[in-house]
């Protein structure tokens, strides 16, 4: 695949059909894949790659090139849930289609390295799907761990294969997954009693370092200005002085994109302190969906997003109070 | 915890401009008692109550918040109580979901004829706060008197 993709993108970058490539290459370690842009033929030879690393969502880096200049064409490569974000953004007019060249990449769920550490090995120097398996490289030879047991969380859980946008497809096209299983967490909490949910989310988000990971990794988080950047906000600091500004923090950020949130899965990956930010954004998807009709952000750029649309039989703010465990 | 025999919750009331700021005034001229410790914030509309107001008021002090507005339908703006009505849903559906108690918010709709509903409603949400006590789920401690 990853000589598939780097063959086309120097085929469109040479014949000037596009003028910038964004894709991945290696970051600090060799399993840390990281968004990069390339304008030469050269750079895509030497360092382009495309491995089970590559969970990284490169679609905010299309908004982020457009800034610069924004007639320049680009050629960017998504994954499916990928595809979701860039619907979104192009959607929000942060992201300019005619100007992006998509070739969307059939994919079958990225690894996470964390488990792969987990599960003992060490020394990771590359990573190649086998079926079933993940074949992990390693300074020590080659190693295989069970494919379910490395899958990143939100790939194990992953709400739709169906590419969404693109030009052309490099790989397989696929389905959009039933019962992906993704909110079973969710339900679970619901169940639980208040106290225990308290219990629960103290427990997470007490360990926040408010690195702000989560807000710049964010697709619908494109906000010029940020209310967490505002000195008058009261919460722009870079560490919580108080649970209430925990709290505060990922509520507020959580509300933001709610309704837009494609449930990509970035903020928890990229979470140093691995807190299940999915949990919250998850809840409002089920929300929405159960209150208001099933709804997925990013499916295309035109439906009306439900918090800026309403019906006039909607639920009461009281079913809050009529459902679940108090 | 200190547990106080006395406790006299604070609540903070938003309340449109148009229809419950309207009832609760008619509910005064009309001599209805409500509790002094609601303290109302006029706002517009009931949609232009942005979330973090309601985290902003349980972090100074507020041990119970409700908005009111103008009956859906009735919205001074046509449409701002509807936007209002989803928001405020699943604000408090998450405040639930984090442990936070549910029965420190709610949502009434009040009309500016309606100013007995106004004291009953107020009456009521203050009862309710002073059965479930201080706020300390979502307090900053700094705030704390
Ligand atoms: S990425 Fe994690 S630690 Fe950083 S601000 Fe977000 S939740 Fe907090
Ligand atoms: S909140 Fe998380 S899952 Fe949702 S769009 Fe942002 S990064 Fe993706
Ligand atoms: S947290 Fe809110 S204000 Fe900040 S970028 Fe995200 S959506 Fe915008």
């Amino acid at each position: 695949m990853q000589e598939v993709m780097k063959k086309r993108a120097i085929e469109l970058l040479s014949d000037g059909t596009v003028a910038k490539v964004i894709g991945w290459m290696p970051g600090e370690f060799s399993y840390d894949m990281t968004p990069a842009v390339f304008t030469t033929a050269e750079e895509i030879e030497s360092n382009f790659v495309y491995n089970d690393f590559c969970g990284a969502n490169v679609s905010k880096y299309v908004m982020r090139e457009q800034k610069k200049a924004s007639d320049a064409k680009i050629l960017v490569f998504l994954k499916p849930c990928d595809t979701y974000s860039f619907n979104q953004l192009t959607a929000e007019h942060k992201i300019v289609r005619e100007n992006v060249y998509v070739i969307g990449v059939g994919c079958d769920g990225m690894a996470d390295v964390e488990k792969i550490k987990a599960a003992g090995i060490e020394g990771i120097t590359g990573i190649e799907s086998d079926g079933d398996k993940f074949i992990v490289k390693t300074v020590y030879g080659d190693e295989t761990i069970a494919r379910a047991d490395a899958l990143a969380e939100r790939c194990a859980a992953c709400k739709s294969k169906k590419l969404t946008v693109y030009d052309e497809i490099i790989g397989e096209d696929g389905e959009v997954v039933e019962n992906s299983g993704r909110f079973d967490l969710v339900a679970k909490l619901e169940a639980m009693s208040a106290d225990e949910r308290f219990e629960f989310w103290r427990n997470e988000l007490s360990r926040c370092i408010r690195c702000n990971a989560c807000r710049n990794v964010c697709p619908a988080c494109t906000c010029e200005q940020c209310v967490f950047d505002n000195p008058k906000s009261g919460i722009d600091q870079k560490a919580a002085a108080d649970s209430f500004e925990e709290n505060m923090f990922h509520i507020i950020r959580a509300f933001h994109v709610a309704g837009r949130c494609t449930d990509c899965g970035e903020c928890s990956r990229v979470c140093p302190q691995h807190i299940p930010l999915h949990l919250l954004n998850r809840k409002f998807i089920k929300d929405i969906n159960e209150l208001y009709g099933d709804y997925q952000a990013g499916d295309d750029t035109e439906s009306k997003h439900p918090l800026t649309s309403f019906t006039y039989d909607d639920a009461e703010p009281s079913v809050i109070h009529e459902r679940g465990n108090e | 915890m200190q547990v106080n025999e006395q406790f006299t919750p604070t609540i903070v009331a938003f309340c449109c401009n148009w229809c419950s700021y309207a009832g609760a005034d008619l509910s005064g001229t009309n001599r209805l008692q409500y509790p002094a410790n609601v303290k109302i914030i006029r706002v517009p509309c009931s949609c232009r109550v942005n979330p973090m107001f309601i985290l902003r008021a349980f972090q100074r002090g507020a041990d119970g918040v409700i908005i009111c507005g103008c009956h859906p339908g009735d919205c001074h703006y046509t449409t701002g109580n509807y936007y209002a009505r989803r928001r405020t849903t699943l604000l408090f559906s998450m405040l639930d979901y984090l442990g936070i108690e549910r029965n420190r918010t709610r949502v009434e709709w009040v009309s500016a004829a309606e100013g007995a509903k106004f004291a009953a409603t107020m009456n009521d949400f203050v009862a309710q706060i002073t059965e479930l006590g201080p706020n300390r789920r979502l307090e900053d401690l700094r705030c704390r008197k």
